[in-house]
Parts: C-alpha cells; sequence; structure tokens
C-alpha cells in the first residue's frame, strides 16, 4: 500500500486538520470581519484596529520554525519516505502577481483559504458561492500556470 | 481596540502551528490550505489524505464551538458567522462581490503557490525567499484593497 494510504498517515493529516480547525476558531480568524478589521489599517490612527491577527500568526511561525529545524536534523518525515519541500525557488512573475490577485481578494472579503473551508462548520450566508467560486479561481489557475514540482522546475530551466 | 483578544488569539496561533508542525514532521507536508484543496482538482494524485485533513478541519472548528463556547462568532454561544457586506456607496450585489473575492483568491494562491498558511506560516518558518516576497505582497495588496475600497 502506498506510503499515504496508510493509517498513521492519515492520522496525522485528521489530528493536524482537528487542530487547525480549533486554532481557526479559538484565534477567531473564523471570523471574516475581524480579519478584516486587521486589514483596516486606516483604523490605526483613531484607536480601532485589531491587531489580533498578528498575535495568531508570529506564535504559529514559531512552532512551525521548531518544527522545520527538527526536521533539518532528519532524512524523512515519520510516515513518508521524504520532506516535500518545494524545489522551486525563484521570485517570478507568477508569485508576485499571484499574491496580488490573492490580497484584492482577500481584502474584500477578509477570508483566505482555510477560513474558507472551515467555516463550512457554521455556514454563513453566500459561502456557497464562495467556495465554489475559489475553487473554480483555483482550476482556471492550474490550467493557466503548470502546476506540480516538476513542471515548475521544468520552466525555471 | 475593537474586540482585541491577544490569549484566545494566542492560543489558538500555537495550535495552528502545532497543526503545521505535526504534518510536516509526520507525513512531510506542507499545511498550505489552497495547496491542500487546489490539488483536489484533476490531475489529483494525492487526495485521500487532502480530503481527510479539510474534514477534519471543519469537524475541529465546528468541535471547538462547542467545547469553547462564545469566543465571537460560531458555536451554541457565539454570534451567526456572517461575510462581508460590499463596501457602502459601491452598489454590488453581495453574491457577486464574494464570488468576485473567491475567484480572485483561488487564482491567485494557485499561480502564486500559497496563502496564509502556506507561504504565511510555513514558508516563513523555513526561510523561504518566496514565500517572504509573497507574504509582503499580499499583505501588502490587501491593507490597500481595504483603505481604497472602505469595507471595513
Amino acid at each position: 500500500m502506498a506510503a499515504n494510504l496508510r493509517l498513521p498517515y492519515l492520522a496525522t493529516a485528521a489530528i493536524s486538520g482537528l487542530l487547525f480547525g480549533a486554532g481557526l476558531y479559538i484565534s477567531q480568524m473564523v471570523d471574516p470581519l475581524k480579519v478584516l478589521r486587521f486589514l483596516d489599517f486606516t483604523a490605526i490612527p483613531a484607536g480601532g484596529w485589531d491587531p489580533s491577527l498578528a498575535f495568531v500568526i508570529v506564535p504559529a511561525i514559531a512552532v512551525m520554525f521548531v518544527a522545520v529545524r527538527i526536521s533539518r536534523t532528519r532524512r524523512a518525515p515519520l510516515f513518508d519516505a521524504q520532506f516535500h519541500e518545494p524545489e522551486f525557488h525563484h521570485i517570478d512573475a507568477p508569485l508576485v502577481g499571484g499574491a496580488a490577485l490573492f490580497g484584492i481578494g482577500w481584502g474584500m472579503s477578509g477570508i483566505c483559504p482555510g477560513p474558507a473551508i472551515s467555516l463550512i462548520a457554521f455556514w454563513p450566508d453566500n459561502l456557497l458561492i464562495f467556495l465554489i467560486a475559489l475553487f473554480a479561481g483555483s482550476y482556471a489557475g492550474a490550467l493557466v500556470i503548470p502546476s506540480g514540482r516538476d513542471k515548475r522546475l521544468a520552466l525555471a530551466r | 481596540m475593537d474586540a482585541f483578544s491577544p490569549i484566545p488569539a494566542l492560543t489558538g496561533g500555537v495550535l495552528i502551528g502545532l497543526a503545521s508542525a505535526l504534518l510536516w514532521l509526520g507525513n512531510g507536508r506542507i499545511a498550505g490550505m489552497s495547496g491542500i484543496f487546489g490539488q483536489l482538482l484533476p490531475p489529483a494524485r494525492t487526495v485521500v489524505w487532502r480530503l481527510v485533513f479539510l474534514v477534519a478541519l471543519v469537524l475541529g472548528t465546528l468541535a471547538a464551538s462547542w467545547l469553547i463556547p462564545g469566543l465571537g462568532v460560531g458555536g451554541p454561544g457565539g454570534a451567526p458567522a456572517q461575510l462581508a457586506a460590499p463596501p457602502p456607496g459601491w452598489n454590488v450585489p453581495a453574491p457577486l462581490w464574494i464570488a468576485i473575492s473567491g475567484l480572485l483568491i483561488g487564482f491567485g494562491t494557485k499561480i502564486g503557490n500559497g496563502c496564509t498558511s502556506g507561504h504565511g506560516v510555513c514558508g516563513i518558518a523555513r526561510l523561504s525567499r518566496r514565500s517572504f516576497v509573497a507574504v509582503g505582497v499580499f499583505f501588502s495588496v490587501a491593507i490597500l484593497t481595504v483603505a481604497i475600497t472602505g469595507i471595513v
């Protein structure tokens, strides 16, 4: 059986998803309006700015940073043959343009892809429209830019 | 300070970090949301663990809202979750506004290879140059978008 179909591998994915979902609720990053109150820097002078998002992402990065340090001392993760680390290192137009388009969409709604999925738990109005558009956009992106490590690396050569 | 809540924010952030750390050290996979769902679409190769992760993500959100009710939106003790309304004066129907936002996010994170989780948490932690650029760009553009549209 392929490594990624074995029980410990799938259990790891499940526990990771549970922790991630709990983290999005507890931090309230599941609330798009709260995320928008962080992105609204025009509120800083008046004192109405909500800095919560920074207090979420910094400890998340710190914990992950330790995990990355640990992984550098190992040849492989526990349940697979290799770390799937991105091997594409160029700063190219799709990276910058894609990040800019994502930034526009994120500023329009306050929803990034993680909370978009976890909001299924609370099913607000128009979420279905958002999710269909999200998948359609992602699919369109895959048609424009070759996806996957091999194709990106080939493109860079 | 509008409803700023440092303790839940820090706690949630640590949980998100632990989730990312577990997926990385256990399975060698980056907990990047746009990547996890984006590669469910054809030509998808590794579908099962992605579906397991996404279903668990929803269940984790739901379970936490029952165990620790009333932190904000969602769950038995919380306010109903709402998506943002289009900015006042723009005269755009809400479903159209939300659809455009979703298309831009789906397309942008696909060609830019990541979002707030993949680039923002995992990429920065890996000290990836591409992720530093992406994070700088999408945070700046999102902040500008909010300032220009006046959506908040």
